[in-house]
């Protein structure tokens, strides 16, 4: 599975807006597919960098890094999911996501990258 | 950080407080430094400034004969830390700017806050007419003016 494919089956989950595929430490996008009106170029760089900082965080308190990040706000949420090769898979979705179903494929997902 | 002019003050310390940049300098393309944050020397900046605008003015060369557009931006990516040299368009001419970051932030995270300040530079700036440019005989006067400005001594 390539990672259009990857992204073609979160994106297909009702709600969501749109998914990147994220290289966490530069904070830049690798592949997207997004709704109008969702900055790409944004949702990425903020979205490694939160990752990045949740997991040396989790590091320094002595835990695993996170296996999924759920960032929720009034009108919507981001979801990330940390892979191998320093990716992250990032989820833009609206409130009323399913977010169950989204949260499943993104972590099914994100392990298949690599 | 410091200024030599004072519209520039509000937007480059919203891209440094958003960025975590470790040193910025903004200079006009001819290389007079506009603004800079986390220099200690002025020779630093003087150097800084000279090889900014000589890189800008090579890679726009480069670009202008291979037939492209300019070039956005370039990056030099460092173990301990990372480069980014950007020239940008604003009311009062083209401008540089120099990032260095560290680890702590990344490439994105820079970029996108680099183009918001550039966003708001423009709105900023004054509409009055763009200062005339340096002549040689006024350079040292100048330059030790803005040096002087920039470091406070």
């Amino acid at each position: 599975m390539n990672e259009r494919d990857l992204l073609d089956r979160v994106t297909r989950v009702p709600g969501v807006r749109g998914v990147l595929l994220v290289a966490a430490a530069d904070g830049l996008v690798v592949a997207e597919q997004l709704m109008d009106g969702v900055d790409g170029r944004a949702a990425a760089a903020l979205a490694g960098s939160l990752v990045g900082r949740l997991t040396r965080t989790a590091e320094q308190a002595g835990h695993q890094r996170p296996t999924f990040v759920h960032l929720r706000a009034e009108a919507g949420s981001v979801l990330a999911a940390p892979g191998p090769d320093d990716l992250v898979l990032v989820a833009v979705i609206a409130p009323d996501a399913n977010v169950g179903l989204a949260r499943l494929e993104m972590i099914d997902a994100a392990g298949r990258l690599g | 950080m410091r200024a030599l002019e004072p519209w520039v003050v509000e937007p480059l310390q919203a891209f440094l407080s958003e960025s975590s940049a470790r040193l910025t300098l903004l200079m006009t393309s001819s290389g007079q430094v506009v603004a800079q944050h986390g220099f200690s020397r002025s020779l630093d900046v003087m150097t800084a400034a000279a090889l900014g605008a000589g890189i800008v003015a090579s890679t726009e060369e480069l670009a202008r004969l291979m037939g492209s557009p300019r070039f956005g931006a370039l990056v030099h990516h460092g173990v301990g830390q990372s480069c980014m040299l950007g020239a940008f368009p604003t009311p009062r001419g083209r401008w540089i700017g120099l990032v260095v970051f560290g680890p702590e932030t990344s490439v994105g995270i820079v970029q996108l806050f680099f183009d918001q300040m550039v966003e708001q530079l423009a709105l900023a700036a004054p509409r009055e007419q763009a200062p005339p440019p340096m002549l040689a005989e006024n350079f040292e006067s100048e330059l030790d003016a803005s040096l002087k400005a920039l470091f406070g001594r």
